[in-house]
């Protein structure tokens, strides 16, 4: 059991501008292709370019509930996701896109979730990216967060038990860090030596809480010390530092070492939903991110400098938008979910429940596909309106 | 046939499914080479080793949590709650996580969360509770609180053969107090079928748990003293319920007097009074009467206890204004 073994990232304040690669890539760790950096490529520009076609849609209602953007954090889902292999599993939270994308997860099916069809992957049980599929190695999460910790804590506990080398790897935001379940599931994973990774992405904010009300803790990494496990902090906007640092952790995992805590820099450009305004972030800071630690901005400046053609990631870029709109229409033509789906498959016996002696025959009574006012276009009544 | 305890009972059933399927395995504090609290699982780390009978932290929700993932993988993790009491630690995990799970992600969580209940024991407002209420509302999971060491075997077997979440509660004051014969074999006692405890004619007695016994007691004399003849139903499920058990009862005896041990707003008796009330109504003859403990905290000192909860006079009292109505 080691201490802390940091390499700590960017810094959120005094960040002035993209960091040359060498800067920030420990090197020796990734040994990866040219293939596999484009692949890098392809995940975050696919992230980002599917977040902006969902934006649209959200735009024309077609998002029946809230809509959720990893803007600016594309790098910390997708270089982590790709440290792991076939046959692990992982556990996103709401800003991993990416990170369901590496593992498997379709643009069509996102679109479908969050437009609530009946071919959906949850036939519009769940909301936007909270479904998953063991078989390509991602497990949903649930709403209260830190609760997936104890719940990965257990995959991984399977893993063990069966002497299967496999890896789990559980996501978790800075605000998630208070949780009891974070800490249970944690400490549990850690006696248990669970082979498993927990990344903290530490983006700023929780809805509108800022870091330094949720924990005194100079770095998140720091709590890997009180469980008893390596932790380590790592530049989340830089999808080589992220993937360098994510493989750490996970091949010590696979090697039989236990849990570590890799805590990745980042930074929410975006509200918690697409509803909010981000008022309490200090003038100019996002329009800085923006400009200066954009992370596909800095990774493209990256492999132009290592010799890949601007060509080349344009037509990576066309690929995606064509992918992007076929996904498009394919979800739009998809129909909503049938009323009595409702029922089915609480328990595998019984397989459903009777539906109750006044809707009996199934007939759906709300028709409406509308946004309710509270995801976003709520108009507070004038005082004493009532 | 020997007749064993109610907890021998339930040892056994650990015993032959772990023997049974190299999947389940046994979860909680102190129940390896210690045997748990009240030495349920003695024996059982001896025998199948502490891979598959792992000593956890003090952590209920990082126990019920990683037995749902490890279920979802394919294990059968059977959690132990030192105390029932401590259930409410995890009770986020069991219903917003577990409950959900195969609903909302189609995520097999075949797991069973089981634990000493109840009270009768002096044990205080921490070490006595009946919490099944709470979880009989949420749906995606099954309760099931058995009287008898037959039915504690039997529905542990079937909780553990179950492909969802089952939680299974033990009642401590039965725990050594109650012995029965085992049937011989592999004998399953199948989830959401209620029993007849005993046969009658006059009125009906709906309970479960240790109060099948009070409500056995007060039956023989009430048959004695009054020449009732008084049928006992023992719930054994509380999630799902035995509907049809439920209605053939007051069909057949016109009168109902519910027992609960749990504290009375929004207990089951509630449950199933207003389900009684829905199919039943023209059948009934005297309105439905409830026995429960009273809307207090649990106290320790046994004067206070006695008071609180249900006691056989009580419910010799609550038949006769039935049957005089």
């Amino acid at each position: 059991m080691g201490g802390s073994a940091k390499s700590r990232g960017a810094e959120r304040t005094g960040v002035r501008g993209a960091r040359p690669a060498a800067e920030t890539g420990s090197g020796g760790a990734a040994e990866l292709s040219r293939e596999q950096r484009l692949d890098l490529y392809y995940w975050m520009r696919l992230t980002r370019s599917l977040e902006e076609r969902l934006v649209n849609l959200y735009r024309q209602t077609k998002v029946v509930g809230g809509l959720f953007r990893s803007l600016g954090q594309e790098a910390d889902a997708v270089g982590s996701a790709y440290a792991l292999q076939r046959g692990d599993i992982l556990s996103p939270l709401i800003r991993n896109l990416g990170s369901m994308l590496v593992k498997g997860a379709t643009p069509v099916e996102i679109l479908k979730q969050y437009m609530a069809r009946g071919d959906s992957p949850t036939r519009g049980r769940e909301l936007n990216i909270h479904f998953g599929d063991t078989e390509r190695g991602f497990i949903g999460q649930i709403s209260p967060l830190g609760d997936m910790v104890p719940v990965m804590a257990g995959v991984t506990l399977s893993f063990k038990m069966r002497g299967e080398a496999r890896v789990g790897l559980v996501y978790v935001g800075d605000g998630a860090t208070s949780t009891g379940a974070f800490h249970e599931g944690i400490n549990f994973a850690a006696v248990q030596r669970c082979p498993l990774v927990v990344v903290i992405e530490n983006n700023g904010y929780a809805y509108s809480t800022p870091t330094v009300k949720q924990s005194l803790v100079k770095q998140f990494a720091d709590k890997a010390i009180g469980y008893g496990i390596p932790g380590e902090t790592a530049d989340g906007n830089d999808v080589v530092a992220t993937y360098e640092a994510t493989k750490r952790a996970v091949d010590r995992a696979r090697r039989g070492e236990g849990t570590s805590i890799v805590e990745l820099m980042t930074f929410r450009r975006k509200g918690h939903a697409e509803h909010d305004n981000q008022s309490y972030v200090p003038p100019g800071e996002l329009e800085r991110w923006a400009a200066e630690n954009d992370p596909i901005d800095r990774y493209v400046a990256r492999l132009s400098s290592e010799g890949v053609p601007a060509d080349e990631l344009r037509a990576i870029d066309a690929r995606i938008q064509r992918e992007i709109d076929e996904a498009t229409d394919a979800a739009e033509a998809s129909g909503v979910p049938q009323p009595l789906d409702a029922l089915t498959g609480i328990y595998a016996d019984p397989p459903a429940e009777r539906p109750l002696w006044f809707r009996e025959g199934g007939a759906a009574v709300v028709q409406s596909s509308e946004r309710p006012s509270s995801w976003g276009t709520f108009d507070a009544p004038a005082k004493g309106a009532d | 046939m020997p007749e064993i305890t109610y907890l021998e009972a339930i040892r056994e059933a650990l015993f032959e499914e772990m023997d049974r399927d190299p999947d389940v395995f046994m979860i909680g504090e102190d129940i390896g080479g210690f045997g748990g609290a009240f030495k349920v699982t003695e024996g059982l780390h001896a025998r199948f080793g502490e891979a598959r009978v792992i000593d956890s932290p003090i952590s209920e929700i990082g126990i019920v949590g990683a037995a749902a993932g490890a279920a979802h993988m394919g294990m059968r993790p059977v959690v132990e709650m030192q105390f029932i009491d401590f259930i409410a630690n995890a009770y986020d995990m069991l219903t917003n996580y577990v409950a959900t799970a195969r609903y909302r992600a189609f995520l097999p969580t075949p797991m069973v969360v089981r634990g000493p209940s109840g009270g009768y024991v002096r044990g205080g407002p921490f070490h006595s509770q009946n919490p099944e209420a709470g979880f009989i509302h949420t749906p995606g999971l099954k309760v099931v609180y058995p009287s008898t060491a037959a039915d504690a075997k039997g529905l542990m077997k079937a909780a553990i053969r179950d492909d969802d979440c089952v939680l299974f509660f033990e009642h401590k004051y039965l725990y050594r107090r109650i012995k029965g014969e085992m049937p011989s074999g592999d004998v399953v006692v199948p989830i959401g079928k209620a029993r007849i405890a005993r046969e009658g004619t006059d009125l009906s007695i709906i309970t479960y748990a240790a109060t099948v016994y009070k409500a056995l007691e007060a039956a023989e004399q009430l048959e004695r003293e009054d020449g009732l003849h008084v049928e006992v139903l023992d719930l054994r499920t509380l999630a799902p319920l035995d509907d049809d058990a439920i209605f053939a009862t007051v069909k057949k005896t016109n009168r109902v007097l519910i027992v609960h041990e749990d504290t009375r707003t929004g207990g089951i008796a509630g449950e199933l009074t207003a389900r009684i009330s829905e199919s039943c109504f023209e059948w009934l003859d005297a309105p439905i009467l409830r026995v429960t403990a009273h809307d207090v905290p649990l106290p320790y000192a046994p004067s206070l206890e006695d008071f609180v909860l249900p006691q056989t006079p009580d419910i010799v009292l609550a038949a006769r204004r039935l049957a005089a109505y």
